[in-house]
């Protein structure tokens, strides 16, 4: 029979061999990873460096900092009369890879509109921020927004509502985000 | 039997179990942040009473809140008396070692000698070594009777593993008794005192590195922690308190801390000369260039206390390292280094020592 498996010869030097060498080795390296860094904890403890030693951000805390270019929470546009753009069209919730928007759509109140959502959700959770729904859209109903989308929470289902997408119910708006944010994390 | 002896006893014994048990409860923090701080991370801080935090420090409560609360599952069809009583066999004989391991220099209160051992008795190593072989059965019966053919076999691995290494320990320890004459701890840690041409302290290590060498991955392999945790190994091939939950399968964990304590403890005695500090003697401090600082005794022993502690953290520190740094090996890769490098080294270490005190002695 033909023999298949390839048997793979790796040259290790004497150094490795002997492996107590390279055993110590691997320790020396941990080892001065904590020293660095606990020098730098301590540092940064005693408020003498502004440096800290971790790389971690303490999220709901601690928020990083995001690209200008960033676009990660979804709006629902209006018209100049205040209702909304959206006409139920469907294209979003079909071409969403992640099958995160839900619409329910209704007859709309006005007469020159046939169709409007009356419910419109999108999990946040499921969301992978692929921008898809506001290429798809034909009417620039839907779009992502800088604003940084708060899915810290302590239930599982961070799912936004029609109104909470509109705008009505943020706390902040969008714009005052945006310039706020605009000017520190432009040099990334 | 006197009263004194009565209350110096219980007196050592709640001292004991108090610095034990507290040690290993600090050990649980310890991991999480060293490896934090080892891998760029922060580790547990979240835990807080009353919005303190203190870096985390009251992470174990939180822990043991957990486990006390959590479900305490036996499985169906496995012996349940032994599925019961295995943790505390794992742990009772652990416990027990403690008995004879010394926790500072001898004192003297009121014109008496007060040993800081609990039992202070001759056949110290060899009581480790004896309890420590019961050790292995807590694993084994905790892996039979949960009914749980993964556990089974993780408990085959253990009595493989620990009998294997137990036998490397033992031999790499005889070389550092054959140089000392004597199993008893306390009178270890005596024949450690002073120096050889004045300069070098006569700890075991200078006198015995093979065996030193040797101790320390026969030890890691008995306390069962990466890179020996095949026993254990949560992440894939399934250990053998798999089907342990809740405070048992805390009491498993806890042993494992407890274990690397003892280790350490074992280390700095037979080869770090446990309280001994260079230069240090009962008057104060002899300089080898001639010069002398005189303390007063009390000072002095609480030095020794205080070198005894910080070699045990050290090892500590040095046993977490390693645990955070190396990977696991292999089953075969464990049982070759176990016998066929470890196993002669120590024969040979043996070797080397007999013939050096009948040379010498
Ligand atoms: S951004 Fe992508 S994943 Fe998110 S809702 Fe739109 S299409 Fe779906
Ligand atoms: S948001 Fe746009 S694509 Fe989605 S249903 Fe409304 S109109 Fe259609």
């Amino acid at each position: 029979m033909e023999k298949r498996v390839r048997e793979l010869k790796v040259d290790y030097g004497p150094a490795e061999n002997i492996y107590w060498v390279e055993v110590l080795k691997g320790l020396w390296i941990t080892n001065r990873h904590f020293m660095v860094n606990m020098w730098r904890h301590i540092l940064h403890a005693l408020r003498i460096k502004a440096e800290k030693g971790a790389v971690t951000f303490q999220y709901p805390e601690e928020h990083r900092p995001i690209h200008h270019r960033w676009r990660g929470r979804h709006r629902l546009t209006v018209k100049q009369n205040g209702a909304m753009r959206c006409t139920a069209c469907m294209m979003c919730e079909t071409i969403c890879p992640d099958e995160c928007i839900h619409i329910v759509p209704g007859e709309s109140p006005d007469p020159n509109v046939e169709k409007f959502p009356e419910e419109f959700y999108v999990d946040a959770l499921r969301c992978c921020f692929c921008g898809l729904c506001a290429e798809a859209c034909p009417l620039d109903a839907i779009r992502l927004d800088v604003i940084e989308p708060e899915i810290c929470g302590f239930t599982r289902d961070i799912i936004f509502n029609k109104e909470f997408l509109m705008g009505l119910n943020n706390d902040r708006p969008w714009e005052e985000w945006y310039i706020e944010n605009k000017t520190d994390s432009k040099e990334k | 039997m006197d009263t004194f002896f009565l209350i110096e006893s219980v007196v050592k014994i709640f001292t004991m179990i108090a610095a034990v048990m507290g040690l290993a409860t600090i050990l649980t923090w310890v991991e999480r942040k060293q490896s934090a701080v080892m891998q760029d991370r922060i580790g547990a801080n979240r835990a807080d009473i009353f919005g303190i935090r203190i870096i985390g420090l009251f992470q174990p409560f939180a822990d043991a809140i957990k486990m006390i609360t959590k479900e305490d599952y036996i499985p169906p069809f496995g012996n349940k008396v032994l599925h019961m009583i295995a943790p505390a066999i794992a742990y009772i004989p652990v416990m027990l070692l403690f008995a004879v391991i010394p926790m500072g220099p001898p004192l003297e209160i009121g014109g008496r000698i007060v040993n800081t051992q609990i039992a202070n008795i001759d056949i110290g190593l060899l009581f480790i070594f004896a309890f420590g072989g019961i050790a292995v059965y807590g694993a084994v019966i905790g892996g039979w009777a949960s009914n749980n053919k993964y556990a089974l076999i993780a408990a085959i691995r253990t009595s493989a593993q620990m009998i294997s290494y137990e036998v490397c320990l033992g031999l790499s320890l005889i070389g550092a008794i054959m140089i000392y004459g004597t199993v008893d701890l306390s009178q270890m840690i005596a024949e450690q005192s002073g120096h050889w041409f004045g300069w070098i302290p006569r700890w075991g290590i200078f006198i015995q590195p093979l065996g030193a060498l040797l101790f320390i991955p026969a030890a890691i392999a008995e306390n069962k922690r990466i890179p020996f945790d095949l026993p254990e190994a949560e992440s894939e091939i399934i250990g053998y308190y798999t089907e342990y939950s809740g405070l048992k399968g805390g009491l498993f964990m806890m042993t494992e801390f407890i274990e690397m304590v003892l280790i350490s403890a074992l280390f700095s005695v037979i080869f770090l000369g446990g309280w001994n500090v260079p230069w240090l003697e009962y008057n104060g401090f002899n300089f080898p260039w001639g010069g002398t600082w005189t303390l007063n005794i009390w000072v002095v022993k609480g030095m020794q206390f205080g070198a005894y502690f910080l070699k045990v953290a050290v090892l500590i520190y040095f046993f977490t390292l390693v645990r955070w740094t190396l990977p696991r090996f292999r089953y075969d890769q464990v049982m070759r280094l176990g016998w066929r490098y470890l196993f002669p080294l120590a024969l040979i270490n043996l070797l080397i020592t007999g013939i050096a005190v009948v040379l010498f002695a």
